[in-house]
């Protein structure tokens, strides 16, 4: 039984951590008022790059960083067009998303059939021997750990720093940051990247840990959930990170359900973590002064410094 | 008092601009203007509406770029390219559209403005400490979107006097306070400048500017046309050198007592949704048919509530529903829209965003409201009419913009307060709430706008005005009342009572008021 457990929660948590890598990339992109439709893109090219350097250098770590930067890349064309030329943000987003399929498809070609060892957990010890907890809690793989770092991390920062504050500021109101004396570009294009980074290294989680190999369209719609967490959970980090994990665990209890051969529709069976993931954020955040309080009203408008 | 005046042989000049100019596509806003203010001036600058005071001051405190033009800062020639450098070099301003961010507390809102460690503690207790001392009462903790105009104009200037500036810009910054309130930011600005700080002052008020300033600047069409000691003019002196006439004086016939109650309020209590907000108590009020109406207050004592109530926004709360009447029909239950159509035209405060859809054109938001005096025929509109409307509204009230094409946003504040006031007027109503119907308008369009009040009220309209200008209260209104903290005082003629009783009922000290018991919003 316990081993059943434990199995779920891993197989929980590695299906929700490139979520969370993405969706909390893109809730900083869109903190700033910024709307980057181009997630699955992003990953999917973060994915296929940090994929083929891992196979060609035999470096993963070496992958990681290279999805992050690649992903980083794709959200600087983004950057380019709808802050530098002011171009609509929903049309360069979709563009992006395309671009991106269509460009990993192409750099994967040769790695379609390639193998690869992917990240290994690490066993902290004395802690990982505890029973239940410790297999959960503490042998997992690098990148999980970095994952519960970068929410603490990204939390602290919206809620607790200057800068954070400035970043919810400039998604509120760009006129009033801009009035008072905030370059509004430069930031808008410093959370961009970053938004572009996470879903590069969500991309990468997924290519060099969870499956670890490199299929076409392997993100599977994955970006796209990402931006209905980080709306649906009203951009806050905490309930960003429930969401996905939930979307995690009834993919992969679906999947026991489908296992045991329950008399279901296995469609029906599969749409469940959408549905339900969207129902629980929908009904937790369904207050209107928080609602208020944490969109970013400026989401999606372009803005001009000299007007 | 000194003067600042100096001996100017020997004195730097705190500030000096030299042939600044500016042009926009349309429009030249700053035509060489030089201007000089010495240290621990109070230096007025005075213009109507598009006189291009706004575009100066922006330049001075770097959020626009002249596109030629000197400016000295003591005695150095600088440039200023942003905001930030302007502060840091001791150059505060309070914008007349406030540059504040609604969703983050007062605290966030002027931490992101100075350049001090980030520790919203320690500048909570300062700005307690800073407030209190100038008479400006603010909770940090509170959030933005929860403040009234007054409560917002407040934040500004906190903000600030925090960064103990050396030169002070403000943009109409009495519009929105009581007398006394006056009175106190007064004694802080005087305070300031025998401190050695020199202020810039916007505003319209004349009467004001001779009182405060040491000396003044007169611009008129992005020209400077003249200089002046205010203490050395009158009124109608300084109001001839700004508008180039004589100022308008508004006609007021006798009030005859007014015909029938158009608006009834009886017995209206209601809990605030906002947790910042106030409720309302038991509240009764008629105004009549051929007066006006006139609602006295600090803002943040159930104005907004009230005025909510009364517009139709909230949703409708079917166990407590409004004692209204509008025109003899119990109207507690119906919506924005059918209280206008039994004869209930609404003027709100914010104009941007509520009175007027800013990125839309004047004859669209016309359509807004006037739709039902027949632009719409089987669900179309009627495009030429709507711009019939506009066209009419704009020359019947000498609103002054590009055409009736030209974006509500592009109009400066009082033209598109013209309009908006002359739009529900033209649709002939028979009740006209109004909300500040002059805050931030110069004094040609404040008198135009008083005036079309009048003369509605004169044709028989019932006129319920909620204003924190006492002046402009006394000046238009046949009765008067104040709310303290959602609590209503006794109605009085306002031809039976003065500024002086007024302000004490502001406080909560009339008869029934709050005044005894603890009054956090009045002080």
């Amino acid at each position: 039984m316990n081993d059943v457990l434990v199995g779920i929660i891993l197989a929980t948590l590695g299906a929700g951590t490139p979520l969370v890598f993405a969706a909390l990339g893109e809730l900083i992109t869109e903190k700033s008022g910024v709307l980057n439709l181009g997630v699955e893109g992003m990953m999917l090219v973060g994915a296929v790059c940090g994929f083929a350097v891992a196979a060609d250098t035999g470096s993963l770590w070496l992958g990681v960083v290279t999805a992050m930067t690649a992903g980083a890349f794709m959200a600087l064309l983004f950057g380019v067009l709808t802050l530098t030329f002011q171009a609509n943000q929903v049309a360069a987003g979709l563009a992006l998303t395309i671009f991106g399929v269509g460009l990993s498809a192409y750099i994967g070609l040769e790695y379609t059939s390639v193998a690869l060892t992917g990240l290994q957990a690490v066993h902290i010890p004395l802690l990982s021997s505890m029973p239940l907890i410790g297999p959960t809690i503490f042998s997992l793989d690098p990148l999980m750990y970095l994952s519960f770092v970068l929410l603490a991390a990204i939390s602290y920062f919206l809620y607790r720093s200057k800068a954070g504050l400035l970043l919810r500021a400039i998604g509120e109101s760009p006129r009033s940051a801009h009035s008072i004396g905030y370059p509004v570009i430069r930031i808008r294009y410093l959370a961009v990247l970053f938004g572009g980074g996470m879903a590069g290294l969500g991309g990468a989680y997924l290519a060099l840990v969870y499956t670890p190999l490199w299929v076409e369209g392997m993100t599977a719609g994955r970006g796209w959930i990402s931006l209905a967490l980080v709306v649906f959970a009203t951009w806050r980090p905490a309930r960003v990170i429930l969401g996905a994990y939930l979307f995690g665990g009834v993919t992969i209890l679906q999947l026991h359900v489908q296992g045991l051969g329950i008399d279901l529709p296995a469609q029906l069976l599969s749409s469940l973590p959408y549905i339900a993931t969207i129902v629980v954020l929908v009904l937790i955040s369904r207050d209107i002064n928080t609602i208020r309080l944490n969109s970013p009203a400026s989401i999606g408008k372009t803005f001009h410094p000299g007007a | 008092m000194t003067d600042g005046a100096g001996n100017p042989q020997i004195v730097t000049m705190r500030l000096e601009l030299r042939n600044i100019t500016k042009a926009y596509p349309a429009v030249i806003a700053n035509d060489d203007v030089s201007l000089e203010v010495l240290p621990g001036e109070i230096h007025a600058v005075l213009g109507e509406n598009g006189a291009g005071k706004s575009t100066l001051m922006k330049v001075i405190y770097g959020v626009t770029k002249a596109d030629a033009g000197k400016i000295l800062w003591n005695g150095k020639a600088v440039n200023i390219p942003n905001p930030a450098q302007a502060r840091r070099l001791g150059i505060g301003m309070v914008f007349q559209h406030f540059s504040l961010f609604e969703t983050l507390t007062v605290a966030e809102n002027i931490a992101l403005a100075v350049e001090e460690e980030f520790d919203l503690d320690a500048l909570s207790t300062r700005i307690r400490e800073v407030s209190e001392r100038y008479g400006l009462p603010l909770d940090p903790r509170r959030l933005v979107h929860s403040l009234s105009v007054g409560e917002r104009q407040r934040v500004e200037i906190v903000r600030c006097l925090l960064q103990e500036p050396q030169l002070l810009i403000m943009d109409e910054p009495t519009s929105v306070l009581t007398p006394q309130a006056v009175r106190k930011l007064f004694e802080t600005l005087r305070r300031l400048a025998d401190e050695d700080c020199s202020i810039l002052y916007i505003s319209h008020k004349l009467e004001e500017i001779r009182v405060l300033c040491h000396k003044a600047t007169v611009m008129r069409g992005g020209k400077v046309t003249g200089e002046a000691d205010p203490r050395q003019e009158t009124v109608a002196s300084l109001a001839r050198m700004m508008i180039g006439r004589d100022l308008p004086v508004c006609e007021h016939p006798e009030f005859d007592g007014g015909g029938e109650p158009l608006l009834v309020i009886d017995g209206l209590s209601q809990k605030s949704d906002d947790p910042f907000g106030t409720d309302l108590k038991d509240i009764h009020l008629s105004v009549r048919s051929g007066e006006i109406f006139g609602i006295a207050g600090i803002s943040g004592n159930g104005q907004k509530e009230l005025l909510a109530a009364l517009s139709g926004e909230l949703p409708i709360d079917r166990a407590n529903i409004a004692p209204i009447t509008i025109c003899g029909v119990a109207a507690g239950t119906l919506r924005a829209d059918g209280r206008r159509d039994l004869g209930m035209a609404f003027v709100p405060e914010e104009r941007l965003g509520r009175g007027a859809v800013p990125p839309m054109s004047l004859s669209d938001n016309a359509l807004l409201t006037g739709h039902r005096t027949g632009m719409v025929r089987f669900g179309l509109i009627e495009d030429a009419l709507a711009r019939v409307f506009a066209e009419r509204c704009v020359e019947d009230f000498d609103v002054r913009c590009a055409g009736v094409h030209a974006t509500a946003r592009s109009l400066s504040g009082g033209n598109l307060q013209k309009f908006i006031v002359g739009r529900e007027i033209l649709q002939n109503p028979r009740v006209l709430v109004v909300a500040q119907p002059t805050w931030g308008v110069d004094v040609g369009a404040a008198a135009a706008i008083r005036q079309a009040l009048i003369d509605l009220r004169n044709a028989g309209v019932a006129i319920f005005v909620v204003s924190e200008e006492l002046e402009e209260l006394f000046e238009i209104c046949d009765r008067i009342a104040v709310i303290a903290d959602g609590r209503l005082s006794p109605v009085k003629r306002s031809s039976d009572t003065d500024m002086e009783e007024i302000g004490l009922w502001m406080s909560g000290m009339f008869p029934g008021g709050p005044a005894a018991e603890d009054v956090s919003h009045a002080v």
